[in-house]
């Protein structure tokens, strides 16, 4: 009898030794949204806030050739889609997700992993996109945006560094 | 026979005696007898050396780059973190060629600029053809802009290998693997006999066949004694993974160069770094990873399936 008290006790002992090391579930990773330390959205010269010129401005809906402003904006991302895919016709001062959602231009990367959510899944671990500052601490990621110009994404080409010198050249 | 043969010459001891004595004397500049000069010439081995003699060495160091360069060069010795072990990786599918990566290196690591010594060496490969062989490479490719269609390109440094055969070459192991993996040389311990680099199946070491040219305005004054240092005629030296960067914390200076975020780095001992990610998701290879040699570079490919 004595043998059975002393295995209960440390049945007992063990169950609240586990409560101890584990009090609260942790929520799952989705329930935060994890915040990134990104650089501030690269905005062209005085283009933002939106609402600037947009405020009191009719929305028009229908995609046409821009005129009046914006005209360098030729959108060879998305053929056949238009600027409220993206921007919120209500606010112009943040972007609209396809299920209705507002998303900050500082987090626009949720807009672009609508899409690109594989490409999203690798920048968050870290594999896709420049990453700088502390392998071990604080690092500096960069918005989608920075690299790739939202209305014509592809990469831009570039001029490279010059070649090492041949060994014929070496004089 | 033999007794007459003792008296006529010089027996072997006192021949061997005074030409050491006589070799010696030619040998020794007399006349650059400072103590520097003789501190230097009876260095110790960097792992043989406590803290003390390190600092010495260090303050010696510092001194004589001051007078050469008429600037403060510092010369760190930052330990191995423990718990680390650096990896390196490099995304083939964005990499464009573009060699930032390669001047970066040269700037933030001091390397000669005339002799002309890079440590990141990039490879141009024709798409669709046998994937790497090495001897269809370009290096000297020049085009006006990159990335070129029909071409793939592939930088090249040291691959900081688990089991590095350099490391077995060298004759008086000047370099070794440190505690965080990277291979590393101690310059005051280099006889420059090259062996590593006939030994090296990546091509990843370089020598000075001149005392290194770089303006003293242009030197990188933040160095650590087996990485970044002004070197000397006559030693071998290789990518460190940055280590005075690196043991800081930093990233490399490839890595905040690159302009497509191809390069990737972190500790292989931590699940939570890209390192590990990428090695756990990503389709990865090692550079002829046939040879044993366990490099910890690791080449992948982000994009496409």
């Amino acid at each position: 009898m004595k043998k059975y008290r002393l295995t209960a006790l440390i049945f007992i002992g063990l169950l609240f030794s586990l409560f101890w090391a584990f009090p609260v579930p942790a929520p799952a990773d989705e329930d935060i949204p994890k915040k990134f330390f990104v650089a501030p959205p690269p905005f062209s010269e005085g283009i933002f806030p939106c609402s600037q010129c947009h405020k009191g401005m009719p929305v028009n809906r229908t995609p046409r050739k821009l005129e009046q402003m914006h005209q360098d904006i030729v959108l060879r991302h998305m053929p056949g889609g238009w600027c409220f895919d993206c921007h919120n016709p209500n606010n112009r001062d943040t972007l609209r997700l396809a299920n209705g959602n507002v998303v900050q231009f500082e987090e626009s990367y949720n807009l672009c992993g609508q899409c690109h959510g594989t490409v999203l899944r690798d920048w968050k671990m870290g594999i896709h996109g420049k990453r700088t500052g502390m392998w071990n601490g604080e690092k500096q990621y960069l918005l989608c945006v920075h690299c790739h110009w939202p209305h014509d994404p592809k990469f831009k080409s570039i001029k490279p560094l010059p070649p090492p010198i041949q060994p014929s050249d070496i004089r | 026979m033999t007794e007459k043969k003792a008296e006529k010459y010089i027996d072997r001891r006192t021949f061997l005696r005074g030409a050491a004595l006589g070799l010696a004397a030619t040998a020794l500049p007399l006349d650059k007898a400072d103590a520097s000069f003789w501190e230097a010439f009876f260095q110790k081995y960097y792992r043989e050396m406590n803290e003390e003699e390190k600092k010495k060495v260090i303050q010696r160091l510092e001194k004589e780059y001051a007078q050469k360069y008429k600037k403060e060069i510092k010369v760190g010795d930052e330990k191995a973190l423990p718990g680390v072990l650096f990896g390196y990786g490099l995304d083939l599918s964005r990499c464009i060629g573009c060699r930032r990566c390669v001047y970066a290196c040269v700037d933030e690591n001091n390397q000669s600029k005339d002799p002309q010594i890079h440590w990141i060496t990039v490879l141009r490969f024709k798409k669709g053809e046998k994937f790497l062989d090495l001897e269809e490479s370009e290096k000297y490719y020049n085009p006006s802009q990159v990335p070129e269609p029909g071409y793939f390109y592939m930088p090249v440094q040291c691959q900081q290998c688990e089991n590095p055969p350099c490391v077995k070459a060298c004759p008086t192991q000047a370099t070794w693997k440190e505690p965080d993996g990277i291979v590393v040389v101690d310059y005051n311990w280099c006889i420059g006999c090259r062996y590593c680099m006939a030994a090296c199946p990546y091509g990843a070491r370089r020598f000075n066949w001149t005392t290194p040219n770089r303006k003293p305005e242009e030197i990188n004054p933040k160095t650590h004694y087996l990485g970044n240092r002004p070197r000397y005629k006559g030693v071998v030296e290789k990518c460190t993974f940055c280590i005075q960067r690196t043991r800081n914390g930093r990233y490399p200076a490839c890595v905040e160069a690159c302009p497509v975020g191809a390069r990737k780095f972190g500790n292989l001992l931590d699940p939570d770094s890209e390192m590990r990610q990428l090695i756990e998701h990503k389709r990865v290879f090692r550079l002829k990873e046939d040879l044993n040699t366990n490099p910890k570079f690791y080449y992948f490919f982000a994009y496409g399936r």
